[in-house]
């Protein structure tokens, strides 16, 4: 599974349940909601990898298993050798300073009531990495001029910023403990076409300069093409593929990526109307009750009989591609 | 094809406790039977306060139409007494807002709502407006529409949801269908559906569509006009090929360098048009972009541009030609 | 305007509203309510009355009895007439008030210790915790408060001894009532602070502070009670109305602080009998406590509003 030496972050078969319970006196446990049911893979240091799937596909909840902030139903996720599920104490410590998470929405994410000064600074305070006063004051400047906000506006409060800018507040904060690894949830979604540019430059401009290793939750597929160096695509809760970025644009192999991709309008008028969609038909099937065998196949249009028995194994069918279909044969078989 | 929409000189005002604010400043275009245009800009922009005042669906108080008229079959809307208003809305003009939650009321069944935007606009009786409701539950891919009739909207997936909202803009067979960035709460494959369905129903039932989005890939795919719309103002007026092709106001050419796109490999940073869009509660001096624009001229501080025909067809506020760098 | 990094830096005039703290908004928004605006003038008022007073009369005057002068109507030497021993019930209704204030407050100050920690933690923690503080919450709430404000008062009533307060000397039976009024109302603030706490826990400041590393106990207390503090004022607010209506009623029966020490609504329960006769001996402390729960609840309003986190307007 493993794609390169060492790699950052390790996770195997990372599963995140969340029960159903009915009852008022007592709560019985009616049925479970698999949000992750079973996702693995690498990131490297100073990777950038796209995490990719519509609503109810789990990324977002991945990212926060991953981090350890939902404690995980089953697997294991290793970032820089630490296991994250039996972290405790001073390594629990560790982990959630060298490990940082940028989120969607820029309104909630910001606590209303903390200047711009402590909601940068916290991480500071927490993990105690510059003394009270005027050090961690410093700091907390150099923080926000390097995501470009005038360092005058630490007494601010966060309704007084624009999205893009609050936005920019939380990557502040998300850098001020050092982290190495950064979960980076939606970051652009809740932000203007033109503002969105601005936060993915920064994004990347941050990574050259810090040595950043990023997971990219988005459901943007253009803009994941443009960040990512790798891209794994979640359905149902479990990965369907994963490919270097331009192998998995150019010769997508899972049905489901096929259709995403082409459901991605292009902004050219001549292109857009001239290339071929598959348009998949109903709608995403629910994690509570997720269909037999293959997840995909009540939507898949070239589901075959035994598609709706055995569930698709996951395996490398290119160099560094990995597909869960029974339908895409394996090219070549890899030589590690 | 006659002209169906003729918006002329539209000003909205927002009277609140900050000030006043100028969301629509002086709009006019007109629409063909027929066509799809698309109105386009982010977030602010005014194109949705600009439809919804039309439709005079903006409270007024704090809102206010000071000036201009949206002729409409050559009947003023924003004259019209409101019980005529109201037989237009819903019977010549069906609307599509964005988030099909909140405007379908969640205690009453799909198929009553439906029925009752048909009772209400022609004279059909239960029966029939029942047979008709299926129909349309049938025009707009829900399946089994029999059972969907007894259904209520928080049963229905997003999608699904927008499929009904449809269908009850539909029912009257409007001329015009407004749809307020219909799609932009949903998966990019139910997108893809419902733009489908757009596309198929714009074929089978020869509607004029507005379509407000601040997408310009799914412009590039529905369009056969585009207006682009920047802090209150109409900036640039173009067929869609031609829009894209050989864009010409200064904002929709950084729109367009700042996307990236999921066709092609990436060649080089991506391009963000620098700063934010202008506070709305002063009223521009000068043209609303020229702090962020990439041609701006001493005129352009001073002087906003007015909306002039270039060429047949294209309209364009900017003093600047971006093709040579030189002023127009 | 890009630096050599290549990265944007915003220009000085992005922000372009001056700067308005959190403390400038919330005025801007109560200054618009009338009533609430009367109220805090009102409160004021008779807070003065009430502590003031008190260099105009000594409290032995107002305990000063002269049965020669009973059940005089109001005259120039009592402005507010006698009662039923020839006290002077101006006099007596400034301690009175004394008294009255101090009970709301501190009952008040009960309730939110009690109401916000059972609320603050069976919201956050959930589970197991939320269910056995919540099934406590609930069988408190269950309790005829009435017949537990009738044992307690019977109960402690006259063990506890008088304490020593800001030169005035105070019968241990008005902390049993403020404990008693505290203990019985803490349950309503309670559920508001867990729903608070269920709601904010899920928001995303809360898990960036988690990520950040943030201890339990400083989310609790410097995340999320901040921004729960503005149901938690306005129920503040009101229960202190609610404990000093509580205090008369409970006067009135004759549990609460026992004479001579007065209060409003030991005074009520003294008009008791001459209702018709001596109209002056329930008027002046009757409307007393009229104002002062009114203004009470007057300003609650205001701050409702004006604490309202959902406004963003500014």
């Amino acid at each position: 599974m493993s794609a390169s030496a060492d790699p950052l972050v390790r996770v195997e078969g990372l599963k995140k349940h969340f029960p159903i319970q009915r009852g008022v006196i007592i709560q019985r446990t009616v049925g479970h909601v698999r949000a992750v049911d079973g996702i693995s893979f690498d990131i490297a240091p100073g990777e950038t990898l796209g995490l990719v799937g519509e609503s109810g596909c789990g990324k977002t909840t991945a990212g926060r298993t991953i981090l350890g902030l939902y404690p995980p139903s089953d697997g294991e996720v290793w970032i820089e050798g630490v296991g994250v599920r039996e972290a405790e104490g001073e390594a629990m410590r560790r982990l959630r300073r060298r490990t940082q998470m940028i989120f969607q929405d820029p309104y909630a994410s910001l606590n209303p009531r903390w200047t711009v000064g402590s909601i940068v600074g916290e991480p500071l305070r927490v993990h105690r990495l510059r003394p009270r006063g005027s050090a961690r004051t410093e700091r907390v400047k150099e923080l926000l001029a390097l995501v470009g906000l005038s360092p005058r506006y630490v007494n601010r409060f966060p309704h007084e910023f624009s999205g893009g800018q609050r936005q920019r507040i939380g990557i502040a904060r998300a850098l001020a403990s050092e982290p190495a690894f950064v979960v980076c949830d939606e970051p652009i979604s809740a932000l203007d076409v033109s503002i969105q540019a601005q936060i993915v430059n920064l994004l990347e401009d941050l990574q050259d300069r810090l040595g950043l290793t990023y997971l990219f939750i988005a459901h943007d597929l253009a803009m994941v093409r443009h960040l990512c160096d790798r891209v794994a695509v979640m359905y149902l809760g479990i990965m369907v593929e994963l490919a270097a970025r331009d192998e998995l644009y150019e010769n997508p192999l899972h049905p489901y990526t096929q259709a995403l991709l082409s459901a991605v309008p292009i902004p050219d008028p001549e292109l857009d109307r001239k290339r071929r969609r598959t348009i998949l038909s109903g709608d995403v099937p629910s994690p509570i009750n997720t269909p037999s065998g293959c997840r995909f196949h009540p939507r898949c249009p070239i589901a075959k009989e035994h598609c709706a028995r055995l569930v698709p194994e996951w395996r490398q069918v290119g160099p560094g591609h990995w597909v869960a279909c029974h339908e895409v044969e394996p090219k070549t078989l890899p030589s590690t | 094809m006659g002209t169906l929409l003729e918006v002329e000189g539209l000003r909205v005002r927002f009277h609140t406790t900050e000030g006043v604010v100028h969301a629509v400043n002086g709009i006019s275009y007109s629409m063909q039977e027929g066509e799809t245009v698309a109105l386009v800009g982010e977030s602010g922009c005014g194109k949705s306060v600009s439809m919804m005042s039309i439709l005079r669906l903006i409270p007024c108080p704090p809102g206010e139409v000071a000036e201009g008229r949206a002729l409409f079959g050559r009947r003023d809307l924003l004259q019209l007494e409101e019980a005529e208003l109201e037989r237009i809305r819903g019977g010549q003009i069906g609307m599509v807002f964005q988030d099909p939650m909140t405007s379908l009321n969640p205690v009453l069944t799909i198929g009553r709502q439906i029925t009752e935007t048909l009772r209400a606009h022609t004279s059909s009786d239960a029966a029939s407006a029942r047979t008709r409701a299926l129909e349309l539950l049938d025009m707009v891919g829900l399946p089994a529409a029999e059972d969907r009739l007894q259904d209520y909207p928080h049963q229905f997936s997003g999608g699904m949801r927008q499929r009904a909202m449809i269908a009850m803009a539909l029912a009257c067979s409007p001329k015009l269908l407004i749809a307020d960035e219909p799609t932009t709460a949903l998966d990019v494959t139910i997108q893809a559906q419902i733009v489908e369905l757009a596309l198929q129903l714009r074929e089978r039932l020869g509607m004029a569509i507005i379509w407000i989005t601040h997408d310009l890939g799914v412009v590039a795919g529905l369009a056969d006009r585009v207006l682009v719309m920047y802090a209150g103002y109409l900036v640039e007026e173009a067929p869609v090929h031609e829009l894209f092709a050989r864009p010409w106001h200064p904002y929709t050419l950084s729109l367009l360098a700042a996307l990236p796109r999921v066709d092609r490999p990436r060649s080089s940073r991506l391009k963000p048009i620098p700063g934010s869009p202008p506070n709305l509660l002063a009223e521009a001096h000068g043209c609303p972009f020229a702090p962020r624009c990439d041609f701006v001229m001493d005129r352009c501080r001073t002087e906003n541009p007015p909306l002039v025909q270039i060429e047949a067809g294209r309209k364009l506020a900017c003093w600047a030609n971006v093709e040579t760098g030189q002023p127009r | 305007m890009d630096t050599a990094a290549g990265l944007s830096l915003p220009r000085l005039e992005e922000l372009e509203a001056p700067p308005l703290s959190l403390a400038q908004l919330f005025w801007r928004r109560f200054r618009r309510h009338n009533m609430a605006l009367v109220g805090v003038v009102v409160l004021a008022l008779l807070s003065l009355y009430a502590v003031f007073g008190s260099f105009l009369q000594t409290e032995a005057y107002a305990n000063l009895t002269e049965t020669g002068l009973r059940l005089q109507s109001p005259s120039a030497a009592h402005p507010f007439g006698t009662d039923t021993v020839g006290r002077d019930i101006l006099a007596r209704t400034i301690y009175g008030g004394q008294i009255s204030l101090l009970i709301g407050l501190s009952a008040m100050l009960v309730e939110l210790v009690i109401g916000v920690s059972v609320g603050a933690l069976a919201g956050y923690y959930g589970k197991a915790l939320d269910s056995l503080l919540m099934r406590i919450t609930e069988a408190w709430l269950n309790i005829p408060a009435l017949f537990l404000l009738l044992i307690m008062a019977k109960t402690f009533g006259g063990r506890i001894p008088d304490i020593q307060l800001l030169g005035r000397s105070f019968s241990g039976s008005v902390v049993v009532i403020i404990l008693i009024i505290g203990l019985t109302s803490w349950m309503y603030l309670a559920r508001i602070v867990r729903a608070e706490f269920l709601s904010l826990k899920e928001q995303d400041f809360v898990l960036a502070a988690r990520a950040t590393g943030t201890r339990n106990l400083a989310i609790i207390l410097q995340h999320i009670l901040p921004n729960s503090v503005a149901p938690i004022v306005v129920a503040a607010t009101l229960s202190v109305g609610n404990a000093i209506l509580t205090e008369s009623y409970i006067s009135f029966l004759g549990l609460g602080v026992q004479p001579p020490t007065a209060t409003w609504g030991n005074m009520l329960q003294g008009a008791h009998g001459y209702i018709e006769q001596a109209p002056w001996l329930w008027i002046f402390p009757g409307t007393l406590i009229l104002l002062t729960v009114l203004s009470i609840n007057f300003i609650g309003d205001g701050l409702r509003d004006a604490l309202d986190p959902r406004s963003r307007a500014v």
